[in-house]
């Protein structure tokens, strides 16, 4: 394979984690976008492989990308690979020698790692592949600790653990550029976050939701669903001054029972604000406000850059909305004051869904995103039930198994017109903006003994029933 | 409750057709420093209803000779831009309540924080 590599245009290496697998590729595009660049794999792109290749881009575009990345691990600039090893040596004699040569002067210092996926070697076996790197011209000294230029040699041993070939299906070699901020997922762990609740999102997905939004420095990001503000925390973290509401007043206000195992109560300061404060991001808390999210309590304009939000599916929150209805059994107070708890009624599943993306469509920049999490039943699930809006257009839609018949799954969609008055007219009358309907039993089905069947033999009653 | 969110906050009690600027009437206030970011206000000025800024900062005794009209060219104008970032994000409203210009409903605030929670009937 050859390599059309010049100064201007650079091959890259994209080296990702195995988890949230489904998530990473719009992750990836998103953060291209924000540079700019389209996504351009190579011809044999493989999207669940751990290793990518980039084309035509610069050594800006992808240090920009991992300052931002939770799913890439690392990124090298690519100087040749192949499926053998004397491929990857014809392949790295054809790369631009006076490419190489910065990197390899006499007074600098440098060192090679050997990374091997799906695979252990041992580390003479890693000194022997470093050693047969030897063709190349390296003049620098060797400096383990703190070199100048680090070198990657990275094997690829395919996905299945149970079946490790002898030898790799590809390697590749390549100048290190730079990680990815997968430490972030542990430093902002929800174990060591001050004020939580039972649904806080985790964080390693947090940032994913981030950069699926396009968040970025001086975006005023909203949260309807806000919760203890897991979301904001990572939003946040990109620059973005960020603002929620919730209907509950006790998570808003930090009181009442606590989340965490040996505490019973929250303490004085559990709160989002302390939550930013906790990462030194203060500075971009704006506001949190008890409201309901199927309420307007914001005037018309195009205010918020992103909406980012993980609404409560009544599994382990329930669905509430304030309002009257012939249903309520005890009339409320005549009491108009600061404890006064408004009767809260259900809210349907395909109602919260359909009120947000109104929302999103009303309040959200052109080429804004809303990101929110759908609760789908796994055997009825059809891509036709996601929920659409004539503003808005779908740009990823990524699964996260919770159960054998139960997941959530991350929509993305991006703000691509204007709204007009017939837009509301075409979303009473157009069925297709209305899928999500007969889904509303999630919570039953959820709980239902179908809990305790498989997942399958459901889609194949299913199927039949179809038929 | 900071005045950059009371700007984009209307009342929506049932029937009110003009419930924009709501009326804050505050208790305790608070100014509390945070980092000045000039991109931020720049790309939040054409956002603003800016005469409900005005109003709303000269009815907590913190105008500071903001001025009545937005500046032009106020990209430029780092005092100016200092200005409005002292109103939108420093100064804070911990109590008081807000209260709807038509149907005078007012709206809580405890703690820095509005409840905007109306009752069954008033939906």
């Amino acid at each position: 394979m050859a390599l059309h590599c010049t100064r201007a245009c650079k091959r890259y290496l994209l080296h990702l984690a195995q988890d949230n697998v489904e998530f990473r590729l719009p992750e990836i595009k998103a953060l291209l976008s924000l540079r700019g660049q389209p996504f351009r794999p190579s011809e044999d792109f493989k999207e669940k492989s751990p290793f990518w290749l980039l084309d035509s881009l610069s050594e800006d575009d992808v240090r920009s990308i991992m300052t931002r990345t939770v799913c890439a691990k690392s990124v090298f600039e690519l100087w040749g690979h192949g499926r053998t090893h004397s491929e990857l040596q014809t392949s790295l004699l054809r790369y631009p020698p006076e490419d190489m040569a910065p990197f390899f002067q006499q007074d600098s210092t440098y060192k090679i790692n050997v990374y091997t996926f799906n695979k252990t070697l041992e580390f003479k076996d890693r000194i022997e592949k470093i050693d047969a790197l030897e063709f190349l011209p390296f003049q620098g000294k060797v400096n383990l600790k703190n070199p100048d230029h680090v070198f990657c040699l990275l094997e690829d041993y395919g996905t299945d653990p149970n079946n490790i070939p002898d030898e790799p299906f590809h390697v590749y070699f390549g100048r290190w550029i730079a990680d990815g901020q997968r430490d972030l997922i542990r430093s902002h762990s929800v174990k060591k976050r001050h004020f939580i609740g039972n649904t806080s999102m985790d964080a390693g997905l947090s940032f994913i939701m981030a950069n699926h939004a396009r968040v970025k420095a001086h975006d005023l990001v909203f949260d309807p669903f806000v919760g203890t503000g897991s979301l904001l925390v990572a939003c946040s973290h990109f620059g973005a001054y960020v603002c929620g509401t919730d209907i509950d007043y006790n998570t808003i206000h930090g009181i009442g029972k606590s989340s965490r195992k040996n505490q019973k109560w929250r303490g004085p300061d559990e709160n989002i604000r302390a939550n930013l404060r906790q990462y030194g991001l203060e500075q971009f808390y704006m506001d949190v406000l008890v409201a309901d999210a199927s309420k307007t309590i914001w005037r018309e304009g195009q205010l918020f850059d992103a909406i980012v939000t993980d609404p409560p599916y009544g599994i382990r929150e329930s669905t509430r909305r304030t309002g009257s209805q012939k249903e309520i059994i005890k009339p409320p107070d005549d009491f108009y004051g600061e404890s006064h708890v408004p009767v809260s009624m259900a809210y349907h599943l395909s109602d919260i869904f359909s009120d947000l993306l109104r929302f999103a469509a009303r309040y959200l920049v052109m080429g804004g995103r809303l990101v929110y999490w759908l609760p789908v039943y796994r055997p009825e699930y059809r891509e036709e039930m996601i929920p659409l809006h004539p503003c808005l257009t779908l740009i990823s839609n990524c699964e996260q198994t919770l159960s054998s018949h139960t997941s959530r799954r991350l929509i993305t969609m991006e703000k691509t017109k204007e709204l007009e008055d017939s837009d509301d007219l075409a979303l009473l009358h157009d069925s297709r903006y209305s899928p999500y309907q007969g889904h509303n039993a999630f919570r039953e089905k959820y709980f239902s003994g179908i809990t305790k069947r498989n997942g399958r033999d459901e889609a194949k009653t299913q199927m039949k029933e179809d038929n | 409750m900071k005045l950059l969110t009371h700007n984009m906050l209307t009342s929506h009690v049932k029937g009110v057709t003009k419930g924009y600027p709501l009326l804050i009437k505050a208790t305790e206030v608070k100014v509390s420093e945070v980092e000045f970011n000039p991109q931020f206000v720049i790309r939040m000025i054409p956002k603003l209803e800016w005469p409900s800024l005005v109003q709303a900062a000269a009815g907590l005794g913190y105008l500071n000779d903001l001025p009545s009209d937005l500046v032009p060219d106020y990209e430029n104008n780092e005092e100016f831009l200092r200005k409005v970032h002292r109103v939108l994000l420093e100064v804070e409203v911990l109590e008081g309540c807000l209260q709807c210009p038509e149907s005078g409903r007012e709206f809580p605030i405890s703690r820095g924080i509005p409840n905007m929670l109306l009752n069954e009937d008033e939906v």
